[in-house]
């Protein structure tokens, strides 16, 4: 193994507890800075659950999440961007306003709106991050009149512009055609690569996970009661570093070149 | 024939609203003509002939004893109250259907106010707001105001409440506090259900108005059609009804066209 970097985030013994009924138990994770972690499992198996527990949405019942050494505390913040399947761009405003909400939102605490030369700045930046992601030639358009891929694709400039520690993925491709996909892969793997990205994708498309990755977690529902379903909760079952891919990147070799994918799921375009 | 592509509204379909309304209009001097044939003095059924008559001298003529123009001076008078109450039950639904909408403490303690007032029927309001505010322009703004205020309150706040999860944590991961959520997300997005619900307490809002009028007033529209209901003065009737469907639909019309140009991205339009 290759030497640890530093831990972003760490979970201890976390549990997700609603009443008696138990969601994910036992759950040890800690994320190091620059790795991108799958997340993958059989419906209802707490995926989601993880996901809301990092981004604050529901405090765990038992145990400690901590962020750059830090206690997390149990409401969505800045140092964790987001991108969800659906509705995680703004539909009332334009690409551009889309992108520089982030910004507005920091510097203009009672207008959330800026002006003059810091509205100028904040708009080239703006620029910028939508260049990054191919967006540089619809400045002005609404999400409702872009294609899916083309909304994925700003919701994840508009979470990058806040240069969050680590990017939350939640499904964010699988409401996609292969085609546009596999364009989305491409283009969140150079992203990761060039913004040295920490990322957390939830996904149920096994290729993806093993494709995207340099690690992969499942999470599943070791025991069963059959008498009482909601007796045990899900944890994490199999955690499998894909050592291989964090070696070639040390090598700055092509992650999605011809080099042969050390996966036993070829990851082919999409599907 | 295809019934249901046959949707479009441009083209030849455009003008098929008209002929319902024109047969009415061709039934209604079919029966004028017998009945005047048989009575000259016909009151019921007044030909266009009799109706020009009388309203030229609302129209035209000064009243002689207030010496206005009572036409005009009943639509201004009509005009005002309901501007006023539409304004005002406006600004009360955007204030509090935010509030409750986006704050649910607020919402748990006011709600079921809210919900108290929706159910009351306004027109047994009304002797209270006379007792309260006397017979002046107060107490019919007033009715107005209680008549559509609630309904828009719990329009708007239906809407913000069903404004997507990842709407409102996307904002929060992008640093956003809860005044800014209101301002730049909530806020927003309220305004083209405003002006739709607005246009749809437009019929009630008539309504109340002209029910306030024929009980106590000296002016109005409804005032009008209710004093010269004793002469069974259809010749005034009927034209003052005809238009006050014509500022109803005129009205209409205009907040239809501002939601347009103003929310373009609510309408699903492109630039």
């Amino acid at each position: 193994m290759s030497p640890a970097p530093d831990p972003v985030l760490s979970l201890r013994n976390v549990w997700v507890e609603y009443g008696d009924k138990v969601v994910l138990e036992r759950i040890n994770l800690v994320i190091e800075e620059g790795s991108f972690l799958s997340v993958i499992g059989p419906s209802g198996a707490g995926k989601s659950s993880l996901l809301r527990l990092i981004l604050g949405q529901t405090a765990p019942t038992r145990g400690a999440i901590t962020l750059d050494e830090v206690p997390l505390k149990p409401r969505c913040g800045p140092d964790r961007g987001v991108v969800f399947q659906r509705y995680s761009v703004f539909s009332h405003l334009t690409v551009l306003q889309n992108t520089m909400f982030g910004l507005e939102c920091a510097e203009a605490p009672f207008t959330a709106r800026l002006f003059g030369s810091r509205r100028r700045a904040a708009r080239a930046k703006a620029v910028e991050m939508l260049e990054a992601v191919g967006l540089e030639d619809s400045l002005h358009l609404y999400p409702a009149q872009m294609s899916g891929g083309m909304q994925q694709r700003l919701a994840i400039a508009q979470a990058l512009i806040k240069r969050p520690r680590i990017l939350l993925l939640d499904e964010p491709f699988g409401a996609l055609d292969p085609g546009i996909r596999a364009d989305m892969h491409t283009l969140i793997t150079r992203l990761w690569r060039e913004y040295g990205l920490t990322i957390l994708m939830v996904t149920h498309d096994i290729q993806e996970a093993f494709a995207l990755g340099t690690r992969v977690l499942t999470l599943d529902k070791p025991r069963i009661d059959p008498h009482s379903p909601q007796r045990f909760g899900a944890t994490i079952v199999y955690d499998i570093p894909l050592t291989r891919k964090i070696r070639e990147e040390a090598a700055n070799e092509p992650l999605d070149g011809s080099t042969g994918e050390p996966i036993p799921i070829e990851p082919s375009a999409g599907v | 024939m295809r019934w249901l592509k046959s949707e479009s509204t441009n083209g030849p379909n455009r003008w098929l609203g008209v002929i319902p309304i024109a047969l009415i209009v061709l039934v209604y001097l079919v029966m004028a003509g017998e009945r005047n044939a048989i009575n000259p003095n016909e009151k019921i059924l007044p030909l266009p002939g009799a109706m020009i008559e009388a309203m030229g001298a609302l129209v035209f003529e000064r009243d002689p004893l207030s010496g206005r123009y009572l036409f005009w001076a009943d639509t201004a008078a009509s005009l005002q109250r309901l501007g006023l109450g539409l304004a005002l039950s406006t600004g009360i639904a955007l204030v509090i259907g935010l509030l409750l909408g986006v704050l649910p403490l607020f919402r748990a303690t006011f709600g079921a106010l809210i919900t108290a007032i929706a159910v009351i029927p306004p027109i047994a309001l009304l002797p209270i707001l006379f007792i309260t505010f006397g017979l002046g322009e107060t107490a019919k703004v007033a009715l107005i105001v209680v008549g559509i205020a609630p309904f828009m309150v719990r329009d708007i706040a239906a809407h913000i409440v069903a404004l997507p999860r990842e709407q409102i944590m996307k904002a929060q991961t992008l640093g956003a506090n809860t005044w800014q959520l209101i301002l730049r997300v909530a806020l927003p997005q309220a305004m083209p259900r405003l002006i739709q619900a607005l246009r749809l307490s437009l019929g009630p809002a008539w309504v109340f108005l002209i029910s306030a009028e024929a009980i106590a007033a000296d002016i109005g529209l409804g005032y009008r059609i209710f004093l010269v209901r004793r002469y069974l003065a259809m010749d005034v009737i009927l034209p003052y009804v005809a238009w006050i469907a014509l500022l109803a639909a005129g009205i209409d019309m205009l907040l239809a066209f501002l939601s347009r140009r103003a929310f373009a991205w609510a309408h699903g339009e492109s630039h």
